[in-house]
């Protein structure tokens, strides 16, 4: 196996500009005036729900609502994965009901979190649509799910590591793509 | 079987401090799924739990009911009543039986110490032990180790376990555990009430209750079983309350303000005076409410889970 | 019966103060003589001796046999066969079977069985009162002549003082001991293991010292008032050992027996509910088991008894409260009695086979515990340096409960030999058809 590889995805300032650039595009396809709802997918999903609220907040001039979801319930794998500790609180300030829900988390790969995050959703009302917004997708979908807002697309292979950091919790803002197993 | 707990949960005695912990921690996003308008949360849809209850006990047995239809198990409940266990049939034969019909869990109320490690090494399924004889009741002691943990760190606080210790598994779960997490643990009672040996386990021992009430931070009052007046541990119920009852008067000469536990089912003016138990240092109902978190995180932590596939599995989830 | 020659063991009999080296005759079921070349009969069976022990027969004054009444567990056929594979030549039956052995015809019944099974003699112990319902005597007159050797209630303690005061007065005219189970059953009541920081942790009830203590109190009480011989059965507390001793310096009419459990195990054995470890009296604690094994060595207890007590498996795969008390012994009380007392020094050898077959034969003033001539052929030959693991498949009991399961062990039977007759080979298999049997 060839040693692991790191590149640079998007640095400070592309992140910033990604996060931007996708603030637009959720406002772009949330017609008006319908409500919205950010709702960040634990862990730095929610982090980056934080960062789009207070962008669109800028864009809009109204405070964006959001909220956070733990989905570690709603996994389809616990036989297979065992449990796992749960990361954080499921926590939704505003009823759904009516809204137009944007999930939000740092990279779409199998598809399977957001199965998940759709069900669990489901539990806690019924928003006139629900979107999708990712910071990275990397591919490699095991389910048939696509995003509506993408902030950088990136081919990996399985083996590969798509690594997110937030200020908030790693100190800086970056994407990297760990070249891992060698698999094609 | 899954490792944060292994197998089963028989005990609080052979579970380390960080695996209490994480029960713990585990409980703290559960407390809020049983606020949500729809209670359910689909982790252990599929799972199928057996509540084995050879005593009656209806709390124990409906907080465990709600945190397994919480996380969307199938349960059937088998009462001693309606078993065949009254027919004669051996613990054996259940576990057998039970073995046979393919399901995941056993929650298992049973009038044996013991009883629950015998099921647990019997069977391939998960064993949750929902008290065992005067043994240990483990996800009680979990959850009076959340409530005290909701108001104050456990490290360092002073609780006293005041009646009838002898024959309380709820006594020897909550001091296995309260010492595991750094608590000052003593008890109290009349010595006829309290096991021989019991300073061994690492408590002090209070002859009078206003020793006890002076010098803790949080007392758990232990139901009293009327039948121990016929089998001659104590004189009378009037007797009892005089001299061990936690009553308002005692608590008012207190130096700090106390939490008042009591696992339930209550003898008012008996154990507890009822103006402590309904008053603002009483913080039973809290145990109530904390007793089905506590158990989600039980069935949870214990559900399903092949460690050797999880590593395989990691690669694989998403991200 | 062909004489039997054993040649060049080490013949150990402490009742006539016999450690040497020497040749063993046996014939017509007799020792016919001991020393150095006394000659090989015509048609005689020679054992090679050289390196073995030779000494008397064990006897075991406490065995649970279970026939009349429970031969799924075991037979008085079973348990002489077992007895025997343990190096005993002779074994004390209790009377708590179904019926109680507490008449003429019982008693005939048990010599009868023991006599068509032919392995290790059986004595019968008949009951102190009838039924064992601790409340009239029992005929011992008529016990004694069918054959009883000794009376008791085992099983549980002769209920009150005043049947004991009788029971012990009565026994005089046959000059036999009343054994007797020392339990205060109101402190003991509902109690599955020792009462201590073990019972406490485990949510058992336990069973104190006291409780024994207090009746060992009562009977040398009652053995000063009335003259009468008390046998104290399975002594496990350091209480009732400092009692027995200070009654014997009273020179009062007591003896005392422990069990190989009693000094080996102390009540951990019960940790993680091990029903092979329940047994009444319970295992008690290390400073007990120190107590015992003193006791033994300076002989205030005067004897080894296996109080072997054979339970079906499905009784004891059973919730520990639930599971009756008890275990077998006789196949493994050699071998932890040497391991456990000869070999940290505790007892020499020649003090073990005083303990084995001397003394527990003198209390019950039975035949056997040593080797004379014109004395009975009974005796045991064993490998005192042998090891063996014990393996409860290969058990000669119907019934497998021992805690000793997997235990190494040093000092294994070679040959039983009971009224001058081979009645155990080491390698004797229990599945094999049986080369004995009258």
């Amino acid at each position: 196996m060839p040693p692991s590889e790191r590149q640079l995805l998007l640095d400070e300032r592309a992140f910033a500009r990604t996060l931007h650039r996708m603030a637009l595009d959720i406002l772009r396809q949330t017609p008006d005036p319908v409500p919205l709802v950010l709702v960040g997918i634990q862990r730095r999903g929610v982090e980056l729900a934080v960062r789009l609220a207070a962008l669109l907040a800028k864009e809009t001039g109204a405070e964006v609502p959001r909220g956070a979801l733990d989905i570690t319930l709603y996994r389809d794998d616990l036989e297979v994965v065992g449990p796992r500790p749960l990361v954080g609180p499921t926590h939704l300030p505003v009823d759904l009901d009516g809204r137009v829900a944007w999930i939000v988390d740092d990279v779409l790969f199998t598809g399977r979190t957001v199965r998940a995050a759709l069900d669990e959703l489901a539990d806690f009302g019924r928003p006139a649509r629900i979107g999708l917004a990712v910071l990275v997708d990397r591919g490699g979908r095991e389910l048939p799910v696509q995003a509506d807002v993408v902030g950088e697309r990136v081919p990996t292979s399985p083996g590969d590591k798509v690594e997110v950091f937030v200020k908030e919790l790693d100190g800086r803002d970056a994407v990297e793509v760990v070249r891992g197993g060698g698999r094609p | 079987m899954s490792g944060a707990l292994g197998k089963d949960l028989l005990g609080l005695e052979h579970l380390s401090g960080d695996q209490i912990r994480l029960i713990l921690d585990t409980a703290e996003p559960f407390k809020e799924v049983s606020e949500r308008a729809i209670k359910k949360v689909p982790a252990l849809r599929g799972k199928t739990i057996v509540n084995l209850f050879f005593e009656a006990s209806t709390r124990t047995r409906i907080s465990f009911e709600f945190a397994e239809k919480r996380l969307s198990a199938d349960t059937v409940n088998v009462a001693a009543s309606g078993s065949s266990v009254v027919k004669g049939e051996t613990l054996v034969d259940t576990a057998r039986n039970l073995e046979a019909m393919r399901i995941d869990m056993v929650v298992m109320r049973h009038g044996s110490s013991g009883a629950a490690k015998f099921l647990a090494d019997r069977i391939v399924s998960s064993v949750i032990n929902a008290g065992d004889g005067k043994h240990e009741h483990p996800t009680q002691g979990l959850l009076d180790l959340l409530t005290i943990r909701d108001h104050r760190p456990i490290a360092g606080t002073k609780v006293c376990i005041v009646g009838d210790v002898l024959h309380s598994r709820v006594a020897r779960s909550n001091i296995w555990g309260l010492l595991k997490l750094g608590a000052e643990v003593a008890v109290c009672g009349p010595a006829s009430l309290l096991p021989l040996g019991i300073e061994a386990l690492g408590v002090q021992v209070f002859r009078r209750v206003e020793e006890a009430i002076a010098w803790a931070d949080v007392i758990n009052v232990l139901r009293l079983q009327l039948e121990r007046m016929q089998t001659g541990y104590i004189p009378s119920v009037r007797e009892y309350y005089r001299v061990f009852g936690v009553t308002m008067e005692r608590l008012e000469r207190a130096p700090r303000d106390l939490l008042i536990m009591h696992p339930g089912p209550m003898n008012r003016g008996v154990e507890i005076d009822s103006r402590v138990a309904d008053g603002p240092h009483s913080v039973i109902l809290n145990q109530v409410t904390n007793g089905v978190a506590v158990r989600m995180a039980v069935l949870y932590l214990l559900a399903g889970g092949k460690p050797e596939l999880a590593e395989a599995a990691k690669g694989a989830s998403d991200r | 019966m062909k004489p039997i020659l054993l040649r060049g063991a080490r013949v150990l009999d402490p009742a006539n103060g016999r450690d040497e080296v020497a040749d063993l005759l046996l014939e017509g079921g007799l020792v016919k003589g001991i020393g150095r070349a006394l000659g090989t009969p015509d048609g005689a069976t020679v054992l090679e001796g050289k390196g073995l022990v030779a000494a008397p027969g064990f006897v075991d004054l406490h065995a649970h046999l279970r026939e009349p009444g429970r031969e799924d567990v075991e037979t008085i056929a079973t348990g002489a066969r077992a007895a025997a594979a343990g190096g005993f030549s002779a074994v004390c039956a209790m009377p708590n079977t179904d019926p109680v052995t507490d008449n003429q015809a019982a008693v005939g019944f048990i010599v009868r069985q023991a006599g068509l099974a032919g392995f290790a003699r059986v004595y019968p112990i008949g009951a102190v009162s009838v039924g064992q319902k601790g409340e009239q005597l029992a005929e011992f007159g008529e016990l004694v002549a069918a054959g009883a050797v000794a009376v008791s209630d085992d099983g549980r303690p002769v209920a009150t003082a005043h049947l004991m005061r009788t029971a012990l007065e009565y026994a005089r005219t046959f000059d036999i001991p009343v054994i007797d189970h020392c339990e205060d059953v109101t402190l003991s009541h509902g109690g599955a293991m020792h009462e201590g920081v073990t019972s406490t942790r485990l949510g058992l009830k336990g069973i104190p010292r006291s409780s024994e203590d207090v009746i060992v109190a009562r009977d040398i009480a009652l053995a000063a008032l009335t003259g009468g011989h008390v046998h104290f059965a399975h002594v496990s507390t350091a209480g009732a050992v400092a009692l027995i001793r200070e009654a014997k310096t009273r020179g009062l009419r007591v003896t005392a027996e422990v069990t190989p459990h009693h000094f080996t195990l102390t009540d951990a054995a019960c940790e993680g509910y091990d029903t092979n470890a329940k047994m009444n009296p319970p295992l008690r604690e290390a400073g007990d088991l120190a107590a015992l094994r003193g006791a033994l060595a300076d002989g205030t207890i005067d004897c080894i008894a296996t109080d072997h007590a054979p339970h079906h498996y499905d009784a004891k795969e059973a919730e520990f409260d639930n599971a009756p008390f008890g275990v077998v012994g006789l196949e493994t009380a050699l071998g932890l009695a040497l391991t456990e007392l000869v070999e940290p020094g505790t007892l020499t050898l020649a003090q073990l086979v005083d303990r084995m077959a001397a003394r527990p034969a003198a209390i019950a003033h039975l035949p056997g515990g040593a080797l004379r001539p014109g004395g009975p052929a009974d005796v045991v030959v064993f490998d005192p340096g042998q090891e063996w693991t014990v393996d409860p498949s290969r058990f000669f009991s119907k019934s497998r409960n021992t805690p000793f399961a997997g235990r190494r062990l040093r000092g294994a039977v070679r040959w039983t030999i009971v009224g001058g007759k081979v009645v155990h080979t080491a390698g004797d298999r229990p599945d094999a058809p049986d080369r004995s049997g009258r």
